[in-house]
């Protein structure tokens, strides 16, 4: 049995805080949305704005960390064949007990599915968001650009809509599919993950 | 010559008081509101006035080109020439739907005339004694237009309501023309606190509470603060007076008005505000929705805040009726306001009222008596312009009058009711609706059909007045929640109250298929683990 540093210290505090960031966005995004009512619609606007700069604050560094680190390339996607076979798996294999057809290691932390999805939400989601976010937030003073609010919005709403899909489908899958159970938990907090 | 220079030219201002403040010396200019003239001393205001005019001579005989002035307003008038839209307005033109209209009606309406004697269609409007100088300029408190004098006081005593009412004294005309000084909220308010026939019928932001308002009730005008007179804001010259109803500023974009300016009209919140009236320390929101939105969309909550009740309904069409004992018919709430009344139908009345809101742009276009009437939708009185694309646009608070109102339904126009007066034309002596209509609108050079009936109208009027204090406007969510104040709002996305259904659907349903999905994904899990558990045992 060995102990492996899966996480660096950067990518589990960008892990968290990123996490916390983007559960309060969406209390409070939804909150302005008109479905919730917790803060208050004014404070949540300014819980919102905050968190919102944060989180790009964040981004900007985890962007640049993985471009200088080269991490990045955790996310060029599998070829399709271990796509398919990772679908396999999740859609039959796991009920019949077969084992993981993906070796987890410090170069391959990602699954060709996860690959796929954290890939597109990070290039997709992520800047849906966050560029509509500010082109929201600037509304009034950016009056030369060709599109109403309520489009920006739209955009905004869509891209939270995923974010929140996204949230679910990963808490079930990073806390249920270890074969170790909650070993990529433990392992998000202390950077270590037992491997036989 | 040289004394009425002196006396138009009235110095007003006198230094107060110095404050000392540690070693920096501070000079405070305060304002006292003192005159440099005592008219009480004046020879020609000791005399025995017996009447109205009689003073108003006397006035002119110092203030030479007050009448002169007076005849070019619309206090005086009752004309006004709409340059945005070409129509003519004023009170001789236009129709509402409270007591319709002033033709043949005049010595009832002419109570709130700024001259004595409107009692017909021969009123001399180059008059100048016809002038009435004290009801804006008298500071006793004691003058009063008798409500069916044509503008004049009552010269004898005489009871208000007729037979049944309150007697009524004559005003101590010498006393009060030796009162005369600059118009106080009072003076203003003797009319515009009782538009429509009484307190706070017509306008609902302007009734007898604003004589002397505190500061939740009106923040500038609040007695024991800023004190604020009627033309603190109105400001005038040569007796015209800023801010008009019928071509009203939906937005001012001139800055703050500062002393040296050509044009000194203050009656707007920006012309002392600014556009970005909000400190820096507050949301940056605020001052964004400047752009979008009126000042008094936000500072005026709700109207009718003073404990006075509006009138928001009127219902001509129920008018006539008697009561079991075949008395005329008068029904009153708990609080004491006419719910119906015989001569004038049903009413509904209201106070602390949330206004309505709409895109304005200032222009407002009025349904005129040569107007032709659909009778098969509600007729506006007025028609208010404006759309989020238009730059001159602000959602504006408005108070919606409703009611429905004699017409002529061959003619398809609005019917011009001669409802006062001694004739048995008179609505209110004969209760013959013909006979009424015949007269107003052979008044108004219009021959009545011989078929009345009664259409549904209403009537926008803007709200600008009984500013609350910053603290008591409207919050954030008072809009921005799904059933927020702005429903009637088109062509802007209003978070939180704006809504696309079918994203939302979408949106839901991908999450909650997303949860639906990993909850069976892991039930079959834990069956399938179980299950094999059995078959290796």
């Amino acid at each position: 049995m060995a102990k492996i540093m899966m996480y660096t210290r950067f990518e589990r505090f960008w892990h968290w805080s990123q996490a916390l960031l983007i559960i309060l966005m969406l209390i409070t995004g939804f909150e302005i949305h008109g479905s919730l009512h917790v803060l208050g619609f004014e404070q949540a606007v300014t819980v919102h704005s905050i968190a919102a700069w944060i989180l790009i604050g964040l981004w900007v560094f985890a962007w640049f960390w993985h471009l200088t680190t080269g991490e990045w390339k955790q996310y060029i996607p599998s070829a399709p064949k271990r796509i398919f076979a990772m679908m396999r798996f999740y859609g039959l294999g796991i009920f019949q007990g077969k084992s993981h057809p993906f070796h987890k290691d410090k170069e391959n932390k990602l699954n060709p599915l996860q690959r796929m999805a954290y890939l597109s939400l990070h290039i997709m989601i992520g800047p849906a968001i966050w560029i509509s976010g500010l082109v929201y937030l600037f509304y009034k003073d950016l009056n030369v650009i060709p599109v109403s609010l309520g489009e920006v919005a739209l955009i905004h709403t869509a891209a939270a809509f995923l974010m929140m899909a996204f949230l679910i489908a990963h808490l079930y899958l990073a806390l249920t599919m270890d074969e170790k159970p909650l070993s990529s938990f433990h392992a998000m907090i202390s950077g270590y993950e037992r491997h036989d | 010559m040289k004394f009425s220079t002196l006396s138009l030219r009235r110095l007003n201002w006198v230094i107060v008081g110095l404050i000392l403040n540690c070693s920096v010396v501070t000079s405070v200019l305060a304002v006292a509101k003192v005159s440099t003239a005592d008219h009480s001393l004046f020879e020609v205001l000791q005399q025995d006035f017996k009447t109205g005019p009689e003073v108003t001579q006397a006035c002119l005989s110092c203030h030479t080109e007050a009448s002169k002035q007076l005849h070019q307003t619309t206090h005086w008038s009752w004309a006004f020439k709409n340059e945005l839209t070409g129509q003519t307005l004023g009170k001789k033109n236009v129709i509402n739907n409270f007591c319709v209209a002033t033709a043949t009606n005049w010595p009832r309406c002419t109570s709130c005339h700024i001259g004595y004697g409107w009692k017909d269609n021969s009123f001399d409007l180059t008059s100048e004694k016809n002038v009435d100088c004290l009801v804006c300029h008298e500071t006793t408190g004691t003058y009063k237009k008798f409500p069916t004098g044509a503008g004049h006081p009552n010269y004898k005593p005489k009871k208000w309501p007729p037979k049944k009412g309150k007697l009524r004294q004559p005003p101590d005309l010498t006393k009060v023309a030796q009162s005369v000084g600059k118009p106080g909220r009072s003076n203003c308010g003797s009319c515009h606190f009782y538009g429509g026939g009484g307190d706070g019928v017509k306008h609902g932001h302007l009734d007898s509470s604003m004589h002397n308002p505190d500061k939740e009730l009106d923040v500038h005008m609040d007695t024991a603060g800023l004190n604020f007179n009627c033309q603190t804001c109105h400001t005038t010259g040569g007796h015209q007076t800023a801010g008009s109803r019928y071509a009203p500023k939906s937005t001012d974009q001139r800055g703050v008005i500062i002393p040296g300016q050509k044009d000194q009209n203050r009656a707007t919140c920006e012309s002392c505000h600014g556009s970005t009236p909000h400190p820096k320390e507050s949301n940056k929101k605020l001052n964004d929705h400047t752009e979008k939105l009126a000042c008094v969309t936000c500072h005026i909550p709700e109207f009718a805040r003073g404990g006075r009740k509006t009138k928001m309904w009127w219902d001509w069409s129920t008018a006539g009726k008697k009561d079991k004992n075949s008395k005329p018919l008068v029904k009153k709430d708990k609080d004491g306001y006419d719910t119906y009344h015989f001569k004038k139908g049903d009413f509904i009345w209201e106070e602390n009222v949330t206004p309505e809101y709409f895109w304005f742009n200032g222009e407002i276009n009025f349904t005129l008596l040569d107007d032709k009437l659909d009778d098969s939708k509600v007729v506006p009185i007025n028609l208010i312009n404006g759309s989020y694309d238009d730059q001159d646009s602000r959602i504006w608070p408005f108070k919606v009058m409703r009611g429905r109102q004699p017409y002529d339904k061959v003619n398809k126009i609005f019917g011009i009711p001669h409802l006062f007066g001694k004739d048995s034309d008179a609505y209110w002596k004969s209760f013959d609706w013909n006979k009424s209509l015949a007269a107003g609108l052979k008044a108004r050079g219009k021959e009545y059909s011989g078929e009345y009936g009664f259409v549904e109208t209403e009537y926008y009027w803007p709200i600008t007045h009984m500013v609350a204090p910053a603290e008591k406007a409207l919050d954030c969510q008072s809009c921005h929640q799904p059933d927020g104040r702005m429903q009637n709002i088109k062509g802007v996305y209003i978070p939180g109250q704006t809504n696309f259904k079918w994203l939302d659907r979408i949106g839901w349903f991908i999450v909650l298929a997303t949860l639906g999905g990993v909850l069976l994904h892991g039930l079959v899990r834990i069956v399938a683990t179980k299950n094999r558990n059995k078959e290796s045992i």
